[in-house]
């Protein structure tokens, strides 16, 4: 059973891994749809918590939401979790799971997994990724964000899910304990969307998400110009590198968001979540435009300023908030 | 974006590895298709792993003159900084700061180097030593 596990490449490791779970199971939900089932796109500056000294900034909801969110949102749908303080007991369930069959999701750090290329191998604790057999200590992966599936030894993998720090894993596995008999498309997509849009615009809880928060990091964009040169820089490059490098990238996130408002349109015969699926196509479009620019400035290439950098968010969010205003009026 | 516009400019950190990405196929139909890169990924991830090699060597330099300890060298070198590797080892900034200075680092104890070794993915005799050079 375990051989011919049916990995798929996926944009984003958490719905990719959840998706994967589902369809071992004989669900058919796609990435996208557990992404926006999950309400997962948003949009965060976190001034409060510094990676290399420089702020955090986020396109998607934290790590573990969107699984944790899906699993309580779809009725029927029981996802397991179980944490372990001690490193060989957490072995010792994962081993017995997987030889009942079982397919095991597993939350790591990617600066322990070997089979990452060395230049990706950074701190980061909440990597997601799927274990779906094993031979003695060695453990076949099916890793989302990967083309293809991958081993790992147990030494690495034991490391990988005990790392300390920052959203630690503390061992973290998951599995699916009892599944819906059918989805109610009918009555989950409506409240997906409705969510996202509301919480992303008009009732957005704090000035430092949604449409608020990318206003707020366009002016900071804007001041950069009186600061000093190698602080901006290193500003622009952590904004960029928390869009396009890490994960699935904020473009990759509105793309990912316009295939689960198309494949909505088409579940449910609405032809105006087809075409806010062009929007969101749009909107992808042009963060990764806004990238090149920073990029650029970065390189002191072209003419481009500080202020037409924010000027560039600031036009982004704007088309954001017309989506959020269109899509909360769908329904 | 369209599938065939999506950029294939081979990224040196994916290693010949692809990613893949949503984009619109003919039909206009959202699908996912594979990368293996785009430029400015590549621009933005080399300036932080610059960033990361110039704090590395500025500690092995400082670490050789005697002004920190091989601590702080083997931080950056494992591509950590401070509150990851307070938060990591369980300790306070301030305590992980002082034992930046070589004095106190030379009288820790074996259960304190263990757990630094330990969140930094290195031996305590490598924690103990410093490199002649970076690498």
């Amino acid at each position: 059973m375990s051989e011919q596990f049916d990995h798929r490449h996926a944009a984003h490791c958490e719905t990719g891994v959840t998706s994967a779970l589902l369809r071992h199971h004989d669900l058919d939900i796609s990435e996208p749809m557990v992404f926006g089932l999950a309400s997962g796109l948003a949009y965060a500056y976190l001034p409060m918590i510094k990676i290399n000294s420089l702020p955090l900034l986020s396109y998607r909801m934290p790590p573990r939401m969107i699984i944790k969110i899906f699993s309580r949102r779809v009725k029927g749908l029981e996802m397991k979790f179980e944490n372990f303080r001690n490193p060989a007991d957490g072995l010792r369930r994962l081993n017995e799971k997987i030889d009942q069959g079982e397919v095991v999701g597993l939350q790591t750090s990617v600066f322990f997994l070997p089979y990452f290329p060395p230049d990706m191998r950074f701190h980061f604790n909440a990597h997601n990724l799927l274990i779906y057999g094993r031979e003695g200590d060695t453990y076949h992966v099916s890793d989302p964000v990967f083309s293809h599936v991958v081993e790992v030894k147990a030494k690495d993998l034991q490391k990988a899910r005990f790392a300390k720090g920052a959203l630690a894993p503390k061992g973290m596995m998951y599995y699916l304990d009892s599944i819906p008999g059918k989805f109610d498309f009918e009555y989950l997509i409506p409240k997906a969307i409705r969510f996202t849009a509301k919480m992303n615009s008009r009732r957005n809880p704090l000035p430092i998400s949604g449409i608020r928060g990318m206003r707020m990091v366009a002016n900071k964009i804007e001041k950069l110009k009186n600061a000093d040169p190698r602080y901006a820089r290193l500003f622009l490059g952590q904004i960029v590198r928390m869009q396009e490098e890490i994960g699935t990238g904020g473009a990759g996130f509105r793309y990912m968001f316009a295939a689960f408002l198309q494949e909505s349109g088409e579940l449910l015969g609405n032809d105006a979540l087809a075409q806010e699926a062009q929007t969101a196509m749009t909107i992808g479009d042009e963060w990764r435009e806004f990238a090149l620019l920073a990029a650029r400035m970065n390189k002191q290439r072209g003419d481009q300023e500080f202020i037409d950098i924010a000027d560039k968010l600031r036009e982004v969010a704007g088309l954001e908030e017309g989506m959020y205003r269109r899509l909360a009026g769908v329904f | 974006m369209k599938k065939i516009e999506v950029p294939q400019d081979k990224s040196h950190a994916l290693a010949g590895e692809t990613k893949a990405i949503y984009a619109l196929d003919e039909t206009g139909k959202v699908g996912v298709t594979e990368t293996s890169g785009w430029n400015v990924e590549d621009l933005v991830l080399d300036q932080a792993l610059e960033e990361i090699s110039r704090h590395t060597e500025d500690a092995l330099v400082r670490a050789h003159k005697g002004e920190t300890s091989p601590l702080e060298y083997h931080m950056y070198h494992q591509r950590m900084d401070l509150p990851m590797l307070a938060q990591a080892a369980g300790q306070f900034k301030w305590r992980v700061r002082r034992h930046f200075d070589p004095r106190r680092f030379a009288k820790l104890s074996a259960e304190k180097l263990i757990r630094y070794a330990d969140v930094l993915d290195i031996t305590v005799d490598v924690l103990k030593g410093l490199p002649e050079k970076n690498e």
